[in-house]
C-alpha cells in the first residue's frame, strides 16, 4: 500500500498539518459528537490543500486523531489505489510521517471494509452532505428544528414514495439510520449493503463534512437501525454474482465493462479484501492464480 | 506571577496532545474504561490527568470554571500562561474543574440547547482514585456493561434523563482518566 516508501515528516509543517488551535476545536467537536451519537456538531472547517469534495472533512478529523504510531489506511469506494486515496495518504505521510499499512486509523470514502473492524480502530468517513433531511427540506433552520423535535415523518414519506413508485425502497446508498432511538443520521454515501456494519461495531466511527462544517460520531457498540416499514423491512442489496477475481460470494461488487460487446465482470469493491483472498488461493471465474 | 507557572507544560505540544487526545477520546467513547495520560506537571492541587486534559482541550476560546480548591492562585497563573482560557462563572463555563463536592450543585452547568445540544459544559471531576467497581453503566460505547466508582448516581441519572441535553464528565485521579458522556445509563445505587 505504501507506494512512496516512508518519507520523514516534513519539518516545515506542524504535526498532521493543522495548527494546534484548530485541532483542539475539532477534538472538542468530536467529543461532543461521541457524547450525542448521531447529532451533527458544527465546527470551524478549515481550507485544506485539496478541494471540497475530496474529503476535507475526513482529512481534518483524521488530522485531529492521528498519532505518530498510527498506521493509516485510506480507501476510496473500497479501493486503496485511486487518486483520492493515494493523494490523501501521501498528504499524511508527508505532514504526519505515519505509516500506511495494517491500519489503526482508516479514512474511507463510501465503503466500510469487508474485513470486520476491531476495537483498536477508528473509521473516519468523508461526508458530502451530512444532513439526511437536506434534500427534503433545504432550510438549515427547519432541519435543525426537525432534529430538535424528533420529527422525522418526512423521511418516512420519502421512503413510502419510493415504494409507491418502484414497489420497493429504491434508496440504495446513503440509506438513513436512526441512532440509539434518537437522531436520524446520514451514514455518508455507503451502499446500504454496508448499513448493518454500522450497528454494534467495536471501532469508533467518526464522520467529517468539510464544506458543510459538521462532525458526528458513533461510539463503539452503538445501535443504529435502518429506517423501514413493517411490511417493507430493510434489505441489503448487491449484484447477484460472485467476485470474478476472487470468487467471494458475499462481498460488495463493482460492475466493470470490459469491451464494447457487452462483456462485463463483477469484482470486489474492497480491493484489499480481494487481493488478500486471491493471495490465499481463492480464484474466481476470470481470476488467475497469484 | 510566580516563575513556577512557566513550568510543567507540554514539551512537544503537537505530538503530546495528539497522543493524549487519543486516550481521552477512548475514555469518552468507551465509558467506564480507565486510561492513562501524562506529559505535563500542573501545580497542586491539580492531578496530572486534569492538567493534561486542560492542555489538550481548552484554549482562549473556552470559558473555564475552577471550583473549590482548584481555584488556587498557582493554578490560575499556570492556566494563564499555558492555556489562556478565560476563567468564568459556573453558568457560563465550557469546562469546569474541581472535586465533585466543589462542583455542586451540578445543575448550574450548561446542558446545551434543544437545537444545539453540543453547547454544553464538560466537567473534569478530580477523584482520589478510579476503579472498575461501582454502579453498572450501559449505553453507547459499552458492549454489555461497565463499572466505575462514581461519586454518586442520582445526578448522572438525572443528567441522562435530559438526553440529548446534559453535561459530559471526565473523572481524573493521578495520571488516570475515565469518561462518562450524557448518553450513559447509570444503574441506581
Amino acid at each position: 500500500m505504501s507506494d512512496l516508501g516512508s518519507r520523514p515528516c516534513a519539518d516545515a509543517y506542524n504535526f498532521a498539518y493543522l495548527d494546534e488551535q484548530t485541532k483542539r476545536r475539532i477534538r472538542r467537536a468530536i467529543l461532543k459528537g461521541i457524547a450525542v451519537p448521531g447529532y451533527q456538531v458544527p465546527f470551524a472547517s478549515r481550507e485544506m490543500p485539496m478541494p471540497y469534495g475530496w474529503g476535507t472533512g475526513g482529512v481534518q478529523v483524521t488530522a485531529a486523531c492521528l498519532v505518530p504510531e498510527d498506521r493509516l489506511k485510506v480507501i476510496d469506494q473500497g479501493a486503496d489505489d485511486t487518486t483520492n486515496a493515494v493523494s490523501i495518504r501521501r498528504f499524511f505521510q508527508r505532514t504526519a510521517g505515519v505509516a500506511t499499512t495494517e491500519a489503526t486509523v482508516i479514512q474511507t470514502r463510501h465503503r466500510i471494509p469487508e474485513t470486520p473492524l476491531t476495537d483498536g480502530q477508528i473509521l473516519v468517513y468523508q461526508v458530502p452532505i451530512p444532513e439526511p433531511l437536506r434534500f427534503l427540506e433545504p432550510r438549515e433552520t427547519e432541519t435543525r428544528k426537525m432534529h430538535e423535535l424528533e420529527e422525522y415523518g418526512l423521511m418516512h414519506v420519502k421512503l413510502y414514495e419510493d415504494i409507491a413508485r418502484h414497489g420497493q425502497i429504491a434508496t440504495s446508498y446513503a440509506y438513513p439510520v436512526k441512532v440509539e432511538g434518537r437522531y436520524v443520521m446520514d451514514p455518508s454515501p455507503i451502499p446500504k449493503f454496508d448499513n448493518p456494519k454500522l450497528s454494534g461495531n467495536p471501532a469508533i466511527q467518526l464522520f467529517g463534512a468539510g464544506r458543510e462544517q459538521r462532525i458526528y460520531a458513533l461510539p463503539p457498540w452503538t445501535e443504529t437501525v435502518s429506517l423501514d416499514f413493517d411490511d417493507h423491512p430493510f434489505r441489503t442489496s448487491k449484484a447477484p454474482h460472485d467476485c470474478d477475481l476472487c470468487g467471494a460470494p458475499n462481498s460488495y461488487l463493482d460492475e466493470v465493462i470490459t469491451d464494447d460487446a457487452s462483456g462485463r465482470m463483477f469484482v470486489c469493491s474492497d480491493t484489499d479484501f480481494c487481493t488478500g483472498r486471491r493471495a490465499g488461493g481463492h480464484i474466481g471465474r476470470l481470476g488467475e492464480a497469484a | 506571577m510566580n516563575a513556577h507557572a512557566l513550568e510543567g507544560g507540554f514539551t512537544e505540544a503537537p505530538v503530546q496532545s495528539a497522543r493524549t487526545f487519543r486516550e481521552i477520546l477512548d475514555a469518552m467513547a468507551r465509558p467506564g474504561t480507565i486510561r492513562r495520560i501524562s506529559g505535563a506537571t500542573p501545580p497542586a492541587p491539580l492531578s496530572i490527568a486534569a492538567g493534561v486534559a486542560l492542555l489538550v482541550l481548552t484554549d482562549p476560546t473556552t470559558g473555564l470554571h475552577l471550583a473549590g480548591l482548584a481555584d488556587h492562585p498557582a493554578v490560575r497563573d499556570w492556566i494563564a500562561f499555558h492555556i489562556g482560557a478565560p476563567l468564568v462563572r459556573a453558568e457560563e463555563a465550557d469546562f469546569a474543574l474541581g472535586t465533585w463536592e466543589a462542583l455542586q450543585p451540578v445543575s448550574r452547568f450548561r446542558i446545551g440547547q434543544p437545537d444545539y445540544p453540543d453547547r454544553s459544559a464538560t466537567l473534569i471531576v478530580e477523584c482520589n482514585q478510579l476503579t472498575s467497581h461501582g454502579p453498572g453503566l450501559t449505553g453507547p460505547g459499552i458492549e454489555t456493561a461497565a463499572r466505575l466508582n462514581l461519586p454518586e448516581t442520582a445526578a448522572f441519572r438525572t443528567n441522562r434523563a435530559l438526553f440529548p441535553l446534559g453535561f459530559d464528565t471526565f473523572f481524573t485521579a493521578g495520571d488516570r482518566i475515565a469518561g462518562l458522556p450524557r448518553s450513559t445509563r447509570v444503574e441506581a445505587s
